[in-house]
């Protein structure tokens, strides 16, 4: 079954960057990208459980915090070693100023 | 070009091998590896996870299958001959390469006064294997040496519970290759931790279960580990008559004396053009060194510059390095709040040269990896906005 769930408000990430949801057992990385869009992704890294939002955002692209495994976070693919495995990703919509992400 | 050869399957070798692939090259490629089994990471092997795993391979097997990789496991290469450009293995078998990469890394120093061989190292799983298998009997811990892997060994066994004394011949922890304001905060986040320090310390000799010091004091020590650092595998390439020195050294494109034999990782001594020659032990300079011989070994002529990086987990702190701090640099630091500091090292002519953040988790990685950026680019940022937390470092980045 799919929802949109709450995840936070449209002010909550700056342009550019990326903040972490978690949602019960699960943890999300949300991203605000340079053009004004968002997108959101599984949380952890898939090299190592890192989490990403500590991760810096350059245009489409987060970089983990600790081995610098690139991703775009648009398509959650894998950009660069020691990544191989690509990010799963989840639709993202905005409702009066808050941001819903879709999860199964 | 038909075959390379890559001696050494740790994260350099590892890398080397995949990074051909990817660059194109469709000839054989052998990855020859000492040990046995499937190439693994090593910095877990010092920093387990919450479930004590500390073994994560590189890539699974099927990865260098379908790369067309051949992994040659538990075999040595004995001998080098370059007249015919060929190894000999240990297993009797002979391969000849077109270019050879050597990445053999590293190996850990043995303590001088320990004729009974108590003190256990750190490098291998196995060795990992070791330690933390005498340590689920052990009560108490005696760790030679306060560098990188002794203070995150000790971070590991307090977290089991195991009374631990670190012995120090210097009178500091962490030596050149961090700073003292956060070596400082490092060693006390570990005293508070129960973990006592001897530093200036003189060790007479080593028996099972003990560590007898020359002012006669004896420690208890059921488990015994020397971390005193490491000498890089340079015999067979000094065999081979490549030149050599701390480490096989190379040019700035990581070739050897010999243009067809490439070295990098831990064992090559190479020429940087910010610091000259230079041998780094870090893993991410394993993987992009092992990127660069790739290329150079496929005819690139780019050189190797990127910036010395790497990390340390110790209890909750994380701690991350980015050039090479310099004492006589003029020092600022920003506070990021929750206990996170980046200290930015700057030369007379305020051009960056380095940045070194601690803080709990990966809470400076943002602002380390945009230091390296700034670092790169040249940058001169004004002293006020490095200190001042509301000036975005993207920002200066890109003004």
């Amino acid at each position: 079954m799919t929802t949109w769930i709450d995840a936070c408000a449209v002010g909550d990430i700056d342009e550019e960057d990326v903040i972490r949801f978690d949602h019960e057992d699960r943890t999300f990385a949300i991203y605000h990208s340079p053009d004004g869009a968002f997108f959101c992704t599984d949380g952890l890294c898939t090299h190592e459980e890192v989490h990403l939002a500590d991760g810096l955002v350059m245009d489409y692209v987060i970089e983990c915090p600790k081995h610098n495994g690139q991703f775009d976070y648009r398509s959650g693919e894998a950009k660069r070693a020691p990544v191989c495995v690509n990010l799963g990703t989840y639709e993202t919509k905005v409702e009066n100023d808050r941001i819903l992400i879709l999860v199964n | 070009m038909d075959a390379i050869c890559i001696i050494g399957a740790g994260d350099c070798g590892a890398r080397a091998a995949f990074a051909l692939r990817e660059n194109g090259f469709s000839g054989a490629i052998n990855l020859i590896n000492a040990e046995k089994g499937i190439p693994y990471e090593r910095p877990p092997l010092s920093k387990p996870d919450e479930h004590g795993q500390f073994v994560r391979e590189i890539a699974a097997s099927e990865r260098y299958d379908a790369a067309k990789i051949t992994l040659l496991s538990d075999v040595n290469v004995t001998s080098i001959d370059r007249r015919i450009s060929s190894l000999f293995l240990s297993d009797s078998s002979v391969l000849a390469y077109d270019r050879l990469l050597i990445a053999t890394g590293a190996t850990p120093r043995d303590f001088p006064n320990d004729p009974d061989e108590c003190a256990l190292s750190l490098r291998t799983k196995d060795d990992a294997e070791k330690i933390y298998t005498a340590a689920k009997n052990a009560k108490n811990a005696v760790i030679i040496g306060a560098g990188l892997i002794g203070l995150e060994l000790a971070a590991e066994l307090r977290g089991q519970n195991i009374d631990v004394t670190i012995v120090e011949m210097a009178p500091a922890a962490l030596g050149r290759a961090v700073p003292k304001a956060e070596a400082d905060r490092i060693v006390e986040r570990h005293i508070s931790a129960g973990v006592r320090f001897i530093f200036d310390a003189k060790i007479d000799r080593l028996a099972k279960g003990m560590v007898a010091l020359e002012d006669g004091e004896k420690l208890s020590a059921e488990l015994i580990v020397s971390a005193i650092g490491v000498s890089p595998n340079i015999d067979l390439a000094e065999s081979a008559g490549l030149d050599c020195g701390n480490g096989i050294l190379t040019s700035s494109t990581l070739a050897t004396s010999d243009p067809k034999i490439f070295a990098a990782g831990d064992c090559a001594c190479f020429d940087h053009p910010r610091y000259g020659k230079i041998r780094l032990e870090c893993w991410r300079n394993a993987l992009e060194q092992g990127e660069c011989a790739a290329l150079a070994m496929l005819g690139g002529c780019e050189p190797f510059q990127k910036l010395p990086w790497f990390w340390s987990d110790q209890y909750e702190l994380g701690l991350q390095v980015v050039g090479r701090p310099d004492p006589a640099d003029t020092i600022t630091t920003r506070d990021l709040g929750k206990a996170a500091t980046i200290s930015f090292y700057s030369s007379a002519d305020g051009v960056l040269n380095a940045a070194v953040g601690l803080g709990v988790g990966n809470a400076v990685a943002k602002d380390i990896r945009l230091a390296e950026m700034l670092i790169e680019k040249g940058a001169r940022p004004p002293l006020t906005s490095l200190t001042d937390p509301t000036v975005n470092l993207k920002k200066l980045l890109r003004s």
